[in-house]
């Protein structure tokens, strides 16, 4: 089963979708199988015969009860799937806001997820948690190019467009862990803008919310690490709150270690990976806009090591 | 008195050089030879776009594959598709359009014979300048500079901040030239249409091939200056400082959408009508019937010119359009299926009651047919935008356009290949070899395409160079690139087909399939003035009056 | 079958006309994405000039205007075989024709010097003489087949059978003008 199928909705307006398109699919399959007996029959029993005589058939030029029927029925279809389509596009489109609902900005980078969520003070990256059972409202926005939001268990995709603020709900109706990606060409590495989308249970979000919103751990052991990160380039893009560390050009690292992924996805969250990932971006996601920052074996162990009490 | 030797040269005995013969084809005007020269470049580019969709379906057969970087697979794509739109399908239409149109109405060459070689060595230069990107410039990813901003070049991609290289000036000035290579003969193609018509041949007697490039060139004019228009704001953008589609001082990115779109969907409906006219054309003829409801056919295709200049939107569902904005390009695009699936009856109409004969042209017009309705219906699907919302930038879109473009458009640009072939070489095809090229690419078109359907459902967006396992793509992906081995085959028959009909094929005559339009009626292949004397039409299907004195057609139109 | 010239009353458009008029529908279908983007744009910028740093060019617009009378004048003339009138008026459009140009490269002195508004100053900036210089564009091409017209009338080439000729460049300047007025009225009339 397919975690990213659009037949297989958990969430109002991915069901809201599916529902139409089940209406709009067996319109088409039954437009099909008519029109398509009706062409293999005519290509079987018109087909000219061993025995044929030579002469031509008879000449018919056209007629008006079967053009006019040929012309209503189409209008007819095309006028219940019109108002079928246009109800739900108001619905989903012009959804109010309920009175728990929750407000999250995305901002789309080339290649990651920037997560705010105003009313908590978190910031976040690549990784967005929800609550199950009430609306979360997505105000999408990109720092660059376009980019676009798609988890299709969730909803139908809206584009993040620079200068161009857009609005998505979902409203998931299980717990779990939702997957996507980037559904709008953003450059060398859209491919590797993959989502993750985790549910929570109410407690587990308020626990989760209230984790992110705390300053970053201070633990003195990796306190080389710690000076090796603000001491290099790390600062200009990286922010760690608590820390000297304010940079907005790539993901907030305060809290890294409770992300399961490393690079929207590329790699999963291990030690390994992440030095990895520090010494060379490039092995993992060629054309990433993070540098490899030239650092030492020795720096990169610290580094890592510090980074990785960033729970 | 004694004669004098005049010494006349016989050209059967003695050939003329090579270079006169060169130099001959390289300054023609003659509307038949350039119609040829830009079906062979369309072909030429054909197979080279087609290598360029093996390498994006090789990297594609399994997750995490690493056949090619991801900024070759950016380029391949984007080369993909602006060459098969604009090198490989538009020449190949302006190619049929040339060659046919002024023999159908019976004139002896197009309006403006200089204007039509000029429009073809522009879209000819053109052509070559966008593939000289692979080689020139500084390229930033050792592939050249080719561009990688996809076919439609969405904004804020191309400014210079996001693509510093070449590669989006490639793009936008190849266009810019071959644009106005397609509005020269789009008015050749209008001008010769209305103004140079023989006696007798009415707007309501024109063939239905006619009437369709018609419409197609008015498309033309009000579509691809659009494009025009938005590359030149495009190149102020990058080159003069401008601000047309900088998001970063205050310009929109929607804006370059709604230009480009503009453009982009009667772009469509400029290769899918020539398509039709081909349908139009050989349906009746390997029917033995005249075609059903001429008028209504007129005026579907005329409705459909119409309407499709106001549907562009529907390719920005997801941008964030307001809920009314969205409702009424469902409308408009719901709307046009109506005339557009009026066609697909008619040509259905046309065969009941006939006597139909499997040629390789009605071969690849079943097939048509068939195709058509299907990528007709999953445009019906994409047209409910909710539904768009999830099938949008999908490969289901791709599986949809790919339907449309090589299910519909290249069955018929093939149907009408081997039609007309007897009529420009004089030989016939080889039958069998047709027929192995049809059963060979139907099998591959439906291996690869069919497929191509599932993974856009399952949630695989387009454009991504890898992907990742664990999502149910991986299958759908690996059938989807065997097809493309059968396809290749297919094309090579074809190709084969056509090269050694022309060295050993049998002598076709004027008319080897019993047909009812004009170009039937001159010698295969047509003198260079075509007719010896202008023709005199009466009815739609002058060849039937004349092969059929007691029951002309004029009696019944 | 017959020839056409047993058949007169066969009588089909003119295909210069034809191929003119549709050269126009092109031509239009450009200065309208270029005209969208104005409208949509306008009062937009974040910073710098406005539209209201702009004057009206009425004696520009009077120029251009009267030189599609001078022009019509002078096709007519060639038609009746006045050579000399033709070319007198001919001569007339073309001065009036630079006289626009000129007006215009000093307007945009103006603005560049004294308002600091280039391309790239803002999006009025861009807009603005993107749409403007596109006119103006395709009045230099009108002028230069103009004189090349005019140069050829000079050494007597130009005669009372080349009217017909000379009247789609008539076509082509007319239509030049009647898109000046669209751009007026949405620069200095609609935008301000």
């Amino acid at each position: 089963m397919s975690p990213t199928s659009i037949f297989a909705p958990l969430s109002t307006p991915a069901e809201s979708i599916f529902e139409l398109s089940i209406l709009v699919l067996a319109i088409a399959a039954a437009i099909f199988v008519i029109v398509a007996a009706l062409l293999v029959y005519s290509v079987v029993k018109f087909r000219r015969k061993r025995n044929d005589d030579g002469r031509e058939p008879a000449q018919v030029y056209g007629s008006l009860q079967v053009e006019l029927a040929w012309t209503i029925t189409p209008v007819i279809i095309v006028l219940v799937l019109f108002l079928a389509s246009a109800r739900v596009v108001f619905a989903v489109q012009d959804a109010p806001r309920t009175k728990d609902s929750l407000e999250v900005t995305v901002v789309g980078h080339q290649f990651w997820w920037e997560y705010r969520y105003p009313g908590l003070k978190v910031v976040t990256a690549n990784e967005l948690h929800v609550p199950v059972g009430m609306r979360t409202f997505l105000n999408l926005l990109s720092a660059d190019t376009d980019h676009s939001f798609w988890v299709p268990r969730l909803a139908g995709k809206t584009d993040l467009i620079p200068n161009h603020p857009n609005r998505m709900w979902i409203e998931p109706r299980e717990t779990g862990l939702y997957l996507g990606q980037c559904a709008q060409y953003c450059g060398t590495q859209h491919a590797k803008m993959l989502l993750r989308v985790y549910v929570d249970s109410r407690e587990d979000f308020d626990r989760w919310a209230r984790q992110q919103a705390a300053a970053a751990r201070d633990d003195g052991r990796v306190a080389e690490g710690r000076r090796v990160f603000e001491q290099t380039a790390c600062i200009n893009c990286h922010t760690v709150s608590g820390t000297a560390a304010n940079g907005r050009f790539g993901p907030d690292l305060t809290h890294l270690m409770s992300r399961g992924t490393l690079g929207a996805g590329v790699a999963s969250n291990t030690p390994e990976n992440l030095r990895a990932w520090i010494r060379r971006p490039d092995d993992f996601k060629p054309g990433s806009l993070m540098p490899p920052m030239g650092l030492s074996e020795s720096q990169l162990d610290a580094v890592t090591a510090y980074l990785s009490t960033l729970q | 008195m004694a004669t004098t030797d005049v010494g006349w040269i016989d050209a059967r005995a003695q050939p003329r050089p090579l270079v006169d013969r060169l130099q001959d084809w390289v300054t023609t005007v003659d509307h038949k030879r350039l119609g040829i020269l830009y079906v062979g470049y369309g072909l030429l580019f054909l197979v080279i776009g087609g290598i360029e969709a093996t390498i994006l379906r090789l990297q594609l057969v399994r997750p995490h594959n690493g056949f090619v970087s991801p900024q070759v697979f950016n380029q391949m794509f984007t080369m993909h598709g602006t060459t098969m739109i604009f090198f490989v399908a538009m020449p190949i239409v302006f190619g049929f359009a040339n060659y046919l149109v002024p023999l159908m109405i019976g004139a002896r060459d197009m309006a403006f014979p200089r204007l039509n070689a000029f429009s073809f060595w522009l879209t000819a230069f053109s052509g070559l300048f966008l593939y000289f990107s692979f080689v020139g410039g500084f390229g930033l990813y050792g592939a050249g500079t080719a561009p990688d901003v996809g076919w439609f070049a969405y904004a804020p991609l191309t400014a210079k901040t996001f693509s510093p290289g070449h590669s989006t000036d490639y793009w936008a000035l190849a266009l810019l030239v071959s644009g106005f290579g397609s509005i020269g003969t789009a008015i050749n193609i209008i001008v010769t249409t209305l103004s140079m018509r023989c006696p007798g041949m009415t707007l309501g007697r024109m063939p239905l091939l006619v009437w369709l490039n018609l419409v197609m060139a008015g498309l033309v004019i009000l579509a691809v200056s659009p494009l025009t228009a938005a590359q030149i704001m495009l190149l102020v953008d990058r080159y003069l400082g401008g601000h047309f589609f900088d998001t970063q001082a205050g310009g929109s990115a929607v804006l370059w959408m709604h230009f480009f779109w503009v453009f982009g969907h009667p772009e469509v409906y400029v290769l899918v009508l020539p398509a039709f006219a081909f349908a139009s054309e050989i349906i009746p003829v390997f029917s033995r019937k005249a075609m059903f409801g001429y008028p209504v056919m007129v005026a579907a295709t005329v409705a459909i010119g119409f309407i499709s200049m106001s549907v562009w939107a529907h390719h920005m569902f997801t941008v964030g359009m307001t809920s009314a904005g969205n409702t009424f390009f469902v409308l408009t695009t719901m709307a046009i299926a109506v005339p557009t699936g009026i066609k697909i009856f008619n040509w259905l109409a046309t065969m009941w009651g006939g006597k139909i004969y499997f040629k390789a042209p009605m071969l690849f017009c079943i097939a048509f047919l068939f195709q058509f309705l299907v990528a007709g219906l999953t445009g019906v699907m994409m047209s409910s935008a909710p539904f768009d919302w999830q099938l949008g930038n999908s490969y289901f879109v791709v599986a949809h356009f790919h339907y449309v473009i090589v299910g519909g458009i290249l069955f018929c640009i093939f149907a009408a290949f081997y039609y007309w072939y007897p009529k420009v070489t004089g030989r016939m095809y080889s039958e069998t070899l047709a027929k192995a090229h049809f059963w060979l690419f139907v099998i591959g078109f439906h291996l690869t395409f069919d497929s191509m359907h599932v993974p856009g459902l399952l949630g695989m967006p387009r454009r991504i160079y890898t992907y990742e396992p664990g999502r149910g793509w991986d299958t759908w992906n690996l059938v989807t690139t065997i097809g493309v081995a059968f396809q290749a085959a297919g094309v090579l028959a074809f190709v084969f087909n056509l090269v050694r009909s022309y060295v050993r094929g049998r002598p076709a005559g004027s008319d080897p399939w019993d047909a009812w339009t004009l170009e039937w009626s001159t010698t295969s292949p047509p003198p260079e003035y075509n007719y010896a004397s202008v023709p005199v039409v009466k009815s739609r299907r002058p060849l039937w009056d004349l092969k059929h004195p007691e029951d002309p057609d004029w009696k019944y139109e | 079958m017959s020839t056409a010239s047993a058949n007169p009353d066969w009588v089909l458009p003119d295909r210069g006309r034809v191929g003119m008029f549709s050269l126009f529908a092109s031509e239009s279908a450009i200065f309208v994405i270029f005209i969208v983007a104005y409208l949509f744009y306008a009062g937009k910028s974040v910073s710098g000039p406005t539209a209201s740093v702009l004057h009206l060019p009425v004696v520009l617009t009077v120029c251009l205007l009267s030189s599609s009378w001078t022009i019509h004048r002078a096709v007519a003339a060639l038609r009746r075989g006045e050579v000399g009138s033709f070319a007198r008026s001919w001569v007339a459009t073309i001065v009036l024709g630079a006289v626009f140009l000129g007006g215009t490269a000093l307007e945009w002195r103006h603005l560049i010097r004294d308002e600091g508004l280039t391309i790239r100053t803002n999006l009025f900036g861009t807009t603005y003489y993107s749409l403007v210089g596109l006119h103006a564009f395709h009045v230099t091409v009108g002028l230069i087949a103009l004189a090349t017209v005019a140069l050829l009338t000079a050494g007597g080439r130009v005669k009372r059978e080349h009217a017909a000729r000379v009247d789609l460049l008539g076509l082509y300047w007319h239509f030049v003008d009647v898109v000046w007025i669209a751009v007026f009225l949405v620069v200095y009339v609609v935008g301000r």
